[in-house]
């Protein structure tokens, strides 16, 4: 099967499915409550195989807010496909697993949740991944500062327990320089010329533009 | 007088107090400094005995940012970044975002570029299934391995440090180019190591392949089958060694690799032999791949020139003329002038396939930029396959899959 027969194929078996733009391989914008079907036939019935990539873009003031990516290949044609899923609830954004089909998904997923607050739904293990359970933001969110908010410091992390009233915090962000600096003495827009535009918190509320 | 204790005596005693000893698992935490987890690893184990019964791979300890970090800056400036991935090959994670970035622009380089590109990535993977390979061995107990790949990983540091001017954290691409041009007689000393390099991985071949203890250590133990390694998205040796002969190079040719001569090697049982197996012949072809980019370099310019838009032009061109100067301002301070768009590429990295999937608006920044770390992806497996393991080979099956957190955590 070629490729053209492929997507002409597809497109016959899934009406649903509107040809998106993208300057690559063929993409699709997909219904959130038709991808798992979707999902299915791509991989029993035009064998793509691999799910390479899910991830998700937040497009801060538009809405629907967020968009779930899925990038598949197939090791039988030979080509990529992007599948790309809005969800719905701009609030509580939702989009159902794919995770009982490719297995892959499940990290992907539960990465794409850690960083955007996308819940996938049915979804067997919806924990954070990267950052620690306890954690209260979605980092990768257009709203959150790249100088970070300030948390508490995961329990786990903590080899003395500290004394009452003493509360141990610390600002996760990517400016802050990892486990092994000292923690700062300066606000992070002072120390950072590119967190100054992006330096607001609870604290300094966001600037109204 | 002491009373003579024998076999029959402790039977009995268990016998005795068998409602007492009844067994129960233990958990056990292995990482994140456990030296046989290469980086920041944690496993949260559940034990039998020895043997595994539940694995959470816990993931995340050097988790830095580096996609809210891109968000933030041009598309040069995060060619570094790309260095601190696959830290153990940034060579080949700065290509692969080169050329990634390089998609959205629809912009094709020249020869020479492409023909360095590939020689790097080539040598990168070279040092980076060097490092993997002793690393492994070490683990295992074979500790002059790690002497011999070490040396060799030497001398291509040493050969990356005359490009770069960096042994480690290279950042050797832009995009629309390379850095600077190949060093006069650099592209002799690489065919003077490809030389030496062959008679040391025989050598190490020969401490390896037949003998006897890495045989029991590896063989048969972690097998992932063909089915298994597709559904957990693994890409690279890891991929091959079961079976799939999945390999960009050859499947989805980018950087000119459909003019070079090589073979994809492919595993049959998907254990760690063949996951070692399938590294040492990686190897080989990637010097024959080295060889033929020595051979074969192309003249010319080892930048787009056409791109004025994207490419900062040298050094010597903006000392002298105002044109050069102006674009290489627009260049540095704005970033490379991107049309707004969607791209996703994947690169055969040494460790699997590398993503990029770059969202633009336009402009020098990108508006989103995901990167798909293919060591993520091959730790995803974990829980299913160190089941049924001892935890002994559980270091064995960690040092064959050859991750790297640097990529994995982002």
């Amino acid at each position: 099967m070629s490729q053209e027969d492929f997507l002409k194929e597809l497109q016959e078996r899934h009406p649903e499915l509107q040809k998106r733009d993208s300057l690559d391989w063929p993409a699709f914008n997909v219904p959130a409550e038709q991808l798992t079907k979707v999902a299915k036939s791509l991989l029993r019935v035009f064998k793509f195989d691999l799910l390479t990539d899910v991830t998700a873009v937040d497009w801060n003031d538009q809405s629907p807010r967020f968009t779930v990516f899925h990038h598949l290949y197939s090791t039988k044609l030979h080509a990529y496909l992007r599948l790309a899923v809005d969800c719905e609830n701009d609030e509580n954004p939702e989009v159902p697993t794919v995770s009982s089909l490719w297995p892959a998904a499940d990290w992907h997923e539960r990465e794409t949740y850690d960083m955007f607050g996308i819940k996938f739904t049915d979804h067997p293990d919806m924990r954070r991944i990267l950052m620690w359970e306890e954690y209260p933001y979605f980092p990768l969110r257009k709203d959150f500062p790249l100088a970070g908010h300030e948390t508490e410091i995961p329990g786990l992390d903590q080899t003395e327990k500290p004394a009452e009233g003493d509360d141990v915090k610390v600002i996760s962000a990517p400016m802050m320089g990892g486990p092994f600096t000292a923690p700062h003495r300066k606000d992070m827009s002072k120390n950072e010329p590119r967190a100054k535009d992006q330096s607001w918190s609870e604290q300094q509320p966001k600037p109204k533009s | 007088m002491a009373k003579e204790v024998s076999y029959g005596d402790v039977l009995q005693r268990s016998n005795q107090y068998s409602q007492e000893l009844e067994t129960e698992k233990m958990s056990l935490s292995m990482g994140p400094s456990h030296p046989s987890t290469h980086g920041v690893l944690r496993l949260q184990l559940e034990l039998d005995g020895e043997v595994v019964t539940k694995c959470d791979p816990v993931v995340g300890y050097l988790h830095r940012g580096d996609e809210k970090i891109a968000e933030n800056m041009t598309y040069n400036q995060f060619v570094p970044y790309t260095d601190r991935l696959d830290y153990l090959a940034p060579l080949a994670s700065n290509v692969a975002y080169a050329i990634a970035v390089e998609r959205l622009a629809d912009l094709e380089v020249p020869p020479r570029c492409q023909a360095i590109r590939v020689l790097i990535s080539e040598m990168a993977r070279v040092s980076a299934h060097l490092l993997g390979l002793g690393a492994f061995a070490m683990d295992t107990g074979a500790f002059t391995v790690f002497l011999y790949t070490f040396t060799e990983r030497e001398k291509l540091y040493t050969l990356f440090e005359e490009l770069t001017g960096a042994r480690f954290t290279t950042s050797y691409t832009r995009i629309g180019g390379v850095a600077r041009d190949l060093p006069e007689g650099w592209l002799k000393k690489v065919e003077k190591f490809c030389d030496e390099f062959l008679p040391v991985l025989d050598d190490v071949e020969k401490l390896l392949t037949r003998n006897r203890i890495w045989m029991d250590r590896t063989s048969e133990v972690g097998v992932i089958s063909k089915e298994d390694a597709l559904a957990y998205g693994l890409t690279g040796p890891n991929l091959r060694a079961s079976g799939v002969p999945l390999d960009l190079r050859k499947d989805k040719p980018y950087c000119g690799y459909e003019n070079y001569d090589f073979d994809v090697p492919v595993g049959t049982m998907g254990d760690c032999h063949d996951r070692y197996l399938l590294r040492m012949e990686e190897m080989r072809q990637s010097v024959r791949i080295i060889r033929q980019a020595c051979a074969n370099m192309p003249d010319g310019l080892w930048y787009a020139d056409e791109a004025k838009k994207i490419f900062a032009p040298p050094k010597d061109k903006i000392m002298n003329r105002m044109e050069e100067l102006i674009q290489n301002f627009m260049v540095v301070t704005q970033g490379p002038q991107m049309p707004s768009g969607e791209v996703y590429f994947e690169a055969e990295n040494p460790k699997g396939a590398l993503g990029f999937f770059v969202v633009s608006k336009g402009g020098g920044v990108p508006y989103r930029l995901k990167i798909r770390g293919p060591s993520f992806c091959n730790l995803s497996v974990l829980p299913k396959m160190a089941v049924g393991n001892l935890v002994s080979d559980l270091v064995t099956i960690l040092g064959s899959l050859d991750f790297v957190m640097g990529e994995c955590d982002r």
